[in-house]
């Protein structure tokens, strides 16, 4: 479904991503670790469009999104839960829904964004800046679902998040990705996380891929290791 | 300055000059509408919207010359027409102007301060080549003519009246538009976070570009009540311009509340010590006052408090 390949991405003339080569499948959740600063955030917003690409090819599907605007990608079935959430602070928990929906040309919130996330329904009036962290989370996830996407971007949704919560997130994706069989696509240092939702998991280390396994076959100390300083 | 009046004398004097400064309320609360609007959603201060309010007001009186010849049945009903027609000159203009020159400059706010300054040179130039350089004034229809007389002492102008009760409306639509409209949603969100609004599908391009064109269109509606109370020349705009940056200023920018009273105060001292004093005078009293409150309270006469 998306399908990146030899990706660059720089700040100015600093290179971040030297050539970053995978596919995800439809119905597969990917993965992808790496220590601070190794360019996961770089690598979800230049595939959302947000950070300029300097060489390569980004495909959704058949279509190549490589140069469109982020609302085109967003059109195009790309979607992002951002790393801090950026909640608009000030709007109601319904508006910051509704400004997902801008692509579909909906007006109303679909009755079943609030059955993935009940809580959201019960405080559809408050502004989105006074939740807590976890039902921010919510949110921002419920925001990205509402433009319909079939390939959905979350950087380090984990974060500042406990536990319990995490778990409940993990089980969420899931049953997103069962009921809507989408790609998903999540950046994490938290390994728990990553093998309690991934297929498969990617490690990213100073902008390239250095080591890819799937779920099923992972050696958990080797991805761990890669993982410490 | 006040001992030759009597208590009675000065309460109807403050009155209708209360009244009779109605109009410049108005005009200086829609001038300073679609600059806050264009300002809080892209940064740009925009130099030359005195401009675009005197597009509007010649776009009136040649509305107003058009029905006087050709259907001077309807004349009384000019006013309507022209308040459109200058809403939709002055925004197609602004929608122009973002498209052909702003868009380029978002992140350099020191040249759209250049540019526009520069655009209302422009169109200044363009107006006294095309519309002569001669000031021109409406003839106002028989009913906007008269005064009601409230009391013995009292009288308020009819037109003062009408081109307010104008102003609150389009007020009250343009708040409606901002918290209901989907258009209101997608500007509020991209003056939150620009990059989140564009990462969640929205356009924030035809966002910027239907602002601005918005918040020009207002200002040529500003242009159509100024035809009221001075006549139209090639640089009336220029007059106009500080003024409305006063009352942002003094509003505290981004607070609608803010903005309707401080246009209120500052048009209400201006036409009150006009009365007793010479413009400029009265111009200067009203300028050391939101000079000497500013210093007070640096942020404006009021602040959105909220978390970002
Ligand atoms: N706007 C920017 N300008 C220049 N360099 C940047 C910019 N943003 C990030 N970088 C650099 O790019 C590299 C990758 O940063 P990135 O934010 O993608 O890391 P990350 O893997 O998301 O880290 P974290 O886990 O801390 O979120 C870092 O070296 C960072 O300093
Ligand atoms: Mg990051």
């Amino acid at each position: 479904m998306l399908n990146v390949e030899n990706l660059h991405v720089a700040y100015g003339q600093s290179e971040v991503l030297h050539g970053l080569d995978f596919k995800v499948r439809p119905d597969e959740i990917v993965a992808i670790m790496g220590r601070n600063g190794m360019g996961k955030t770089t690598l979800m917003k230049s595939l959302m469009g947000l950070v300029p690409t300097k060489s390569g090819t980004v495909r959704v599907g058949d279509g190549e999104i490589t140069n469109l605007k982020s609302h085109e990608r967003v059109a195009r079935g790309m979607a992002f839960v951002p790393q801090g959430r950026m909640i608009f602070g000030t709007m109601t928990v319904e508006e910051n829904i509704k400004t997902g929906l801008t692509v579909t040309g909906e007006s109303a919130v679909p009755g079943e964004l609030y059955e993935i996330f009940p809580v959201l329904l019960e405080m559809k009036h408050r502004r989105g800046g006074n939740l807590s962290g976890g039902q921010q989370q919510q949110l921002a996830i419920a925001r990205a679902l509402a433009s319909k996407p079939k390939v959905l971007l979350l950087d380090e949704p984990t974060e500042g998040i406990q536990p319990s919560i995490i778990k409940d997130m993990a089980r969420t994706l899931k049953r997103i990705r069962d009921e809507r069989g989408l790609s998903i696509v999540v950046s994490e240092q938290v390994l728990s996380f990553a093998l309690d939702i991934a297929d498969r998991v990617l490690v990213i280390e100073n902008g390239e891929i250095v080591h890819e396994e799937n779920r099923a076959t992972i050696d958990e100390a080797k991805v761990a290791s890669f993982l410490s300083v | 300055m006040f001992d030759s009046y009597s208590i009675s004398e000065l309460g109807s004097i403050f009155v209708m000059q209360g009244f009779a400064g109605l109009i410049l309320f108005s005009v200086y609360l829609l001038m300073a509408l679609g600059l806050a609007i264009i300002f809080g959603q892209m940064g740009v201060i925009n130099m030359a919207h005195g401009e675009f309010m005197i597009l509007g007001a010649y776009v009136t009186y040649f509305t107003s010359q058009a029905f006087q010849h050709f259907l001077p049945a309807l004349f009384p009903a000019y006013f309507f027409v022209a308040m459109a027609l200058a809403f939709v000159a002055s925004g197609t203009l602004g929608m122009i102007v973002e498209w052909g020159l702003i868009r380029h400059l978002y992140k350099r706010p020191l040249d759209t301060l250049l540019a526009t300054w520069g655009l209302s040179l422009i169109l200044q130039q363009v107006y006294r080549s095309v519309f002569g350089p001669r000031e021109v004034g409406v003839e106002l229809p028989a009913w906007m003519m008269g005064s009601l007389k409230l009391t013995d002492t009292i009288e308020v102008q009819i037109n003062g009246l009408f081109v307010m009760t104008l102003t609150v409306i389009i007020t009250a639509v343009v708040a409606v538009m901002m918290f209901r409209s989907r258009w209101g949603m997608q500007v509020r969100a991209v003056v939150l976070n620009r990059m989140m609004a564009s990462a969640v599908g929205i356009n924030t391009e035809r966002v910027d570009r239907l602002t601005f064109g918005i918040g020009c269109g207002i200002a040529g509606v500003a242009g159509s009540a100024f035809t009221m109370i001075g006549s139209t020349g090639p640089t009336a705009g220029q007059l106009y311009i500080v003024d409305t940056f006063l009352v942002v200023v003094f509003g505290g920018a981004q607070s609608l509340i803010g903005t309707i009273l401080s246009a209120l105060s500052i048009s209400q001292t201006q036409s009150t010590l006009e009365f007793f004093l010479s413009g400029s005078i009265a111009k200067v009293i009203t300028l050391l006052g939101v000079v000497g409150i500013l210093m007070l309270r640096p942020q404006g006469l009021f602040t959105l408090k909220v978390r970002r």
